[in-house]
């Protein structure tokens, strides 16, 4: 991995430099987290860790999660086991795939480094 | 791209996919005067458990229900251009739903066709329930079962291929196998060369989600925008003899290929990159590189491939039990607390001995958890709410409380609720198991 990013920039959702998708197997869910640019990679890496995606999802008393490194993707697979309370067949709840959370993910903050900025918002672009 | 490339395109990524979609990937495939096939994925995990129910009820069912209506825009152009269809939209019955086909191509005045029902995934019917496996080896036993099918490969589509067919119906294949087999087909790459069948994999691993590849389920307003998402255009690889391929899409106004679109489904449904596991081999997506320099067209290289698990994967269907939901909205000055309030009745009413949940929608209707922790940490004030509340029981008359208690607030719930729904349905549960490779038989019909 790259050298660690000096962090003192702006605080940002994940969501304003990584993009994602989740799918599920069971009660098993898978979490991509994809760099908008190769320059958030890493950043990306060194902050959003197993702990903090343990801490996210906790209330759903998940059993374990896995962190895969993909850095020619610019992009981060993460697994997270027991996470769906039963999966689509048992499950109690509306999204039984899990198909929402990969935005719980990107509401994760992360610290830019100094002199980073997140990608630009377009529609707040042109609605300004 | 070499010119000695085959087109896959896809026509539908599930059960459910937009009807109008297959027939631009036809035009397109005509357009490009290669040898090309179309494939469509419509099985889901549960899908086959329902369709089997259908096949016991009526033994000329059982198949994609909506299958004609899949097939009729492009039946006759694909017939005309020798582009071959693949589907698993047998399902259950792939021998009827070939029959349908045939029916349906002498309606619409097709020229005479050869359709193969690729069969044996159906362990039900094979008598091998006995042989069923867990992760580690381990004989499994289930109680009464629907369904049990297993993931076959690549291997008996090409069978069906080689054997002339225009038209392969599948019932249980793994997704990506129904693009691997033309590939295979058309290059006449070895079933252990696992260095193409791990690209051609990943090829149909891209193709099996329709227009997740193309920019369907990717748009975000402002971050990642998705021309005309109304008239997405679906995937079509062109599959070089090497292994090297690239994605792009149907010719319509909307959709979106790039790096980005690409990476969100290289790694859907996929836990360790290392070891995406099917029926036809190991695929290591770890080192595949991405170049979207051409508009709308990615260059995939670098997938690696191992050798084939020596297991089938099986998905089991049974009896689910029972759910019940009811929901009712609250909405203007202090709704939000209304809502909790009614949600505390509830609970209260059916008791812990029940399997219940409550989310209020409007403050949390998806990231909530069973015990309600994440509602109570995110509770704030909203001025339109609405409650819902699910149960699940084995037994009909507790999952249907969920109804009854919600409709019961009319009268004796908090003040101004309204809108009460409510439902109670029948569930199918999936589980899986494995089966060892040589206890499942597959065997090809051809209707002609």
């Amino acid at each position: 991995m790259n050298r660690t990013p000096h962090i003192s920039g702006l605080e940002v959702p994940l969501h304003s430099i990584a993009h994602g998708r989740t799918g599920d197997k069971g009660n098993r869910l898978n979490v991509s987290v994809i760099a908008y640019r190769p320059e958030y990679y890493p950043v990306i890496c060194e902050q959003v860790t197993v702990e903090r995606i343990a801490a996210l999802f906790a209330h759903r008393r998940i059993s374990a999660v896995r962190r895969f490194e993909l850095p020619k993707l610019w992009a981060l697979n993460f697994v997270i086991d027991d996470v769906l309370e039963g999966g689509v067949n048992d499950a109690l709840n509306l999204d039984g795939h899990g198909k929402t959370h990969s935005f719980l993910v990107l509401s994760l903050p992360i610290r830019l480094p100094e002199g980073m900025r997140p990608i630009i918002n377009k529609t707040e672009e042109t609605v300004k | 791209m070499g010119t000695d490339s085959v087109l896959v395109g896809c026509g539908a990524g599930f059960s459910g996919d937009r009807l109008d979609a297959a027939a631009p990937v036809v035009r397109s495939l005509i357009r490009a005067k290669r040898p090309a096939a179309i494939m469509f994925e419509t099985l889901g995990e549960r899908t086959l458990a329902l369709a089997q129910l259908a096949r016991m009820e009526n033994p000329d069912k059982g198949y994609e229900p909506l299958l004609e209506r899949l097939l009729a825009p492009i039946l006759e152009a694909c017939l005309q251009h020798n582009i071959r269809i693949l589907g698993n939209f047998g399902a259950a019955n792939p021998l009827a739903a070939a029959k349908a086909i045939a029916g349906l191509g002498r309606r619409l005045g097709c020229r005479p066709m050869r359709i193969a029902a690729v069969q044996g995934d159906d362990l039900v019917a094979a008598g091998q329930l006995g042989a069923l496996e867990d992760e580690s080896g381990r004989p499994l036993a289930f109680g009464p079962v629907i369904s049990a099918n297993a993931y076959l490969g690549a291997a008996p589509l090409v069978e069906a291929l080689q054997a002339g067919a225009d038209i392969v119906v599948s019932g249980r294949v793994a997704d990506p196998s129904l693009a691997l087999a033309p590939f295979i087909h058309h290059h006449g790459w070895a079933l252990d060369d696992w260095q193409r069948l791990a690209c051609g994999t990943l090829a149909g691993h891209l193709l099996e989600c329709g227009a997740q590849v193309t920019g369907g389920y990717y748009a975000d307003p402002g971050f990642k925008d998705v021309p005309d998402p109304h008239d997405i255009g679906f995937p079509i690889v062109a599959m070089q003899g090497d292994g090297d391929f690239t994605i792009g899409k149907a010719d319509t106004g909307g959709g979106l290929v790039d790096r980005h679109t690409v990476t969100e489904q290289i790694l859907y449904e996929i836990h360790d990159p290392s070891r995406y596991l099917t029926p036809d081999v190991t695929l290591d997506i770890t080192n595949v590189e991405l170049d979207d320099s051409v508009q709308n067209e990615v260059r995939v290289r670098g997938a690696v491939g191992h050798a084939r698990p020596e297991r089938l994967k099986v998905t089991v269907g049974y009896d689910g039990g029972w759910l019940g939901e009811g929901e009712i909205s609250y909405a203007g000055p202090n709704a939000a607390a209304r809502a909790k309030l009614a949600l505390d009745v509830i609970r209260r009413r059916i008791g812990p001995d029940i399997s219940m949940r409550g989310d209020i929608i409007g403050v949390a209707s998806v990231f909530n958890d069973d015990a309600g922790q994440w509602l109570s940490q995110h509770m704030a004030p909203s001025s339109d709410v609405r409650l819902r509340i699910a149960v699940s029981s084995p037994d009909r008359a507790i999952a249907a409380r969920a109804a009854e208690e919600v409709l019961a607030l009319y009268t004796c719930g908090p003040a101004g609720g309204g809108g009460a729904r409510g439902n109670t349905r029948r569930r199918i549960a999936t589980a899986s198991a494995y089966i060892r490779r040589d206890l499942v038989k597959t065997r090809i019909e051809m209707l002609e």
